[in-house]
């Protein structure tokens, strides 16, 4: 079982991912960038920060922390992780999206690393929270970790497991909240409001934090602090991002989910940002 | 073997009661659904006992975490509720994920057909084989009675895979008093008979019984079988038991020509070239309102026991021109 120390340097490792996720997104225009580009540094804390435990050989281990994306077409930026920490062959980045490869423009099950099925959005936190309620009968101290977008939210079978998570005291489970405020089709505030997104799930008996999505280190602590609270309350982080982030024209913008920015730009972009 | 009639509901979880003292990987998750029985999984096994409440969205999510820890899962509703309100979270986080990671999930709807007789069309439950049989990766399971009902639990603990048992919610009179019916087979044959065969499934094996009483009277001796498995059957064995039938009647308590078990026959005898015609019964396509008891219901739709009679006589009439 792994479990990352702290002397991976995260700032550089969240750019290395920003820019393989840029490259990805070059070869293989039809994955969402955006979206993938907002939880990178939440992905990187998780995996580099010393909170999951993996065992990338057997990604099914029983001694693993159980995490699960729910947020999936906002996750490429996870293939570059999960082939780095050895789930996979680095190779298989090149062949995103095409005959005979595992890695699709939304992530299935068969990719070493991914829990369940992810993408269709809004069912990560309540398979979770089974998860999380099998793990506390099977007395172990492994965590739950699920990680959402705010436009995920929308979907009510999310406020269905917020309920049932404090019910039952699952504060073994960890739900991240990639906040970049967007969906599809603009801001999550002008389509379907959370208002103060924390003081509702405070409402709903949850723990909450809140940390700068964007300041890895910042959030490693945030994380760390949260994986040891285990005080009968589910947690929930609210990590205030950006979608788009680091791409001028879709940094933020409303419509960025749908925008794929031309290859000259991030050409430019990998150049500036080496 | 005697059986005193039962739920159904309450001769399955009896023997899943029974089995969870010592079977330590039994959960038992329900969306705020009871029975005699469940009263007691509840008291004695707490631990391995959770409600959801009225939330089945959330049932199926939960069913599917325990799942993948390792339980083998019992999860309990109404049978419109646990299969239409939730259908996005069956197909992606049962059928379509234990496509990769092993999983046992046994969804029990009670409520099959018209059994909440006064309830309407919202608790009635007409869809369910159309609906569950669409999804690979499942298995569809319609007891006529509650002896098979309980054999289901052998199944269900033996085989891996996501199961939908559509189960009446009425007690009904047993119709497996002498042998148990075969798992394996998954259809077992009542009646043999001549020219016309009946093939029904769940409450509708009772209405074939008592139409093939009727005509042996008349000195017609016709065929019932009773397909409890819509999903594994043996193909060969069914072959072989309609093999020498000039018409198959099919009886759901489901719409006919939706893709019930209709459907399912038709595609049977055409990839088998059996060479039979077709006669299905099942509900005329409409929700409907009128109150009544479950025969006059049934007669209003064209699948109580009068109106099943003139059709299959109709049906011989026409086979013998």
């Amino acid at each position: 079982m792994h479990l990352n120390d702290n002397s991976v340097d995260l700032r550089k490792k969240a750019h290395w991912v920003w820019r393989e996720t840029l490259a990805i997104h070059r070869r293989t225009p039809e994955t969402r960038l955006a979206s993938s580009l907002s939880p990178i540094e939440l992905f990187v804390a998780l995996y580099y920060g010393g909170i999951i435990r993996f065992d990338a050989k057997n990604p099914y281990a029983e001694g693993r922390d159980r995490c699960i994306i729910s947020k999936g077409h906002g996750s490429i930026s996870m293939y570059p992780i999960f082939a780095d920490l050895g789930f996979f062959p680095v190779e298989e980045l090149q062949r995103v999206c095409q005959t005979g490869s595992f890695l699709g423009g939304i992530p299935d099950p068969v990719i070493p690393g991914y829990e369940t099925v992810n993408g269709s959005l809004g069912h990560g936190l309540g398979v979770g929270s089974g998860i999380a309620l099998a793990l506390k009968r099977k007395q172990s101290e492994r965590s739950v970790f699920v990680v959402v977008g705010d436009g995920e939210l929308h979907e009510g079978a999310n406020w269905e497991a917020i309920m049932f998570a404090s019910q039952h005291r699952l504060d073994n489970l960890n739900l991240i909240v990639d906040n970049n405020g967007i969906s599809m089709l603009g801001y999550t505030d002008e389509i379907v409001s959370h208002g103060q997104l924390s003081a509702r799930l405070v409402a709903f008996g949850w723990d909450c934090f809140d940390v700068d999505g964007h300041d890895v280190i910042a959030v490693q602590q945030a994380l760390t602090q949260m994986k040891i609270k285990q005080e009968g309350k589910p947690k929930a982080l609210i990590a205030r991002t950006l979608k788009g982030h680091g791409v001028p024209g879709l940094e933020n913008a409303p419509l960025s989910h749908i925008i794929n920015p031309k290859r000259e730009l991030i050409d430019a972009l990998l150049e500036q940002n080496p | 073997m005697s059986e005193k009639p039962l739920a159904m509901r309450d001769a399955l979880l009896g023997r899943i009661w029974r089995a969870m003292a010592d079977n330590h990987k039994i959960f038992f998750t329900c969306a705020d659904f009871g029975s005699p029985v469940l009263d007691k999984i509840r008291s004695d096994f707490p631990d391995r006992f959770v409600n959801v409440g009225i939330a089945e969205q959330n049932l199926i999510n939960v069913s599917a975490g325990l799942a993948l820890e390792g339980y083998t899962v019992f999860a309990y509703a109404i049978a419109p509720f646990i299969t239409m309100r939730c259908y996005e979270q069956i197909r992606v986080n049962l059928a379509l994920l234990s496509e990769v990671r092993p999983m046992n999930v046994n969804l029990i709807g009670v409520g099959a057909g018209y059994s909440y007789v006064v309830s309407g069309p919202t608790h009635q439950c007409y869809e369910d084989i159309t609906l569950m049989r669409a999804l690979p990766n499942f298995q569809v399971l319609s007891p006529a009675d509650h002896v098979t009902a309980a054999s289901l639990f052998d199944r269900c603990i033996s085989k891996m895979g996501s199961k939908y048992l559509r189960l009446d919610a009425q007690v009904l009179p047993a119709l497996y008093q002498e042998s148990l019916p075969d798992l394996e087979t998954g259809f077992h044959i009542h009646r043999t008979g001549k020219t016309v065969c009946f093939v029904a499934t769940g409450f509708m094996l009772h209405t074939a019984l008592k139409v093939a009483d009727n005509l042996e009277a008349l000195g017609l001796s016709v065929g019932v079988i009773d397909l409890f498995d819509l999903s594994t059957f043996s193909a060969e064995r069914l072959h072989q038991a309609l093999a020498s039938f000039s018409g198959i009647v099919t009886l759901e308590e489901g719409f006919r020509g939706r893709g019930g078990m209709d459907a399912m026959m038709f595609e049977f005898i055409s990839r088998r070239c059996i060479n039979a015609r077709m006669l299905n019964i099942g509900v005329e396509g409409a929700y409907r309102f009128e109150l009544g008891n479950r025969t006059e219901l049934h007669e209003q739709v064209g699948i109580g026991p009068e109106i099943v009679q003139q059709q299959v006589t109709s049906f011989l009439q026409s086979l013998s021109n």
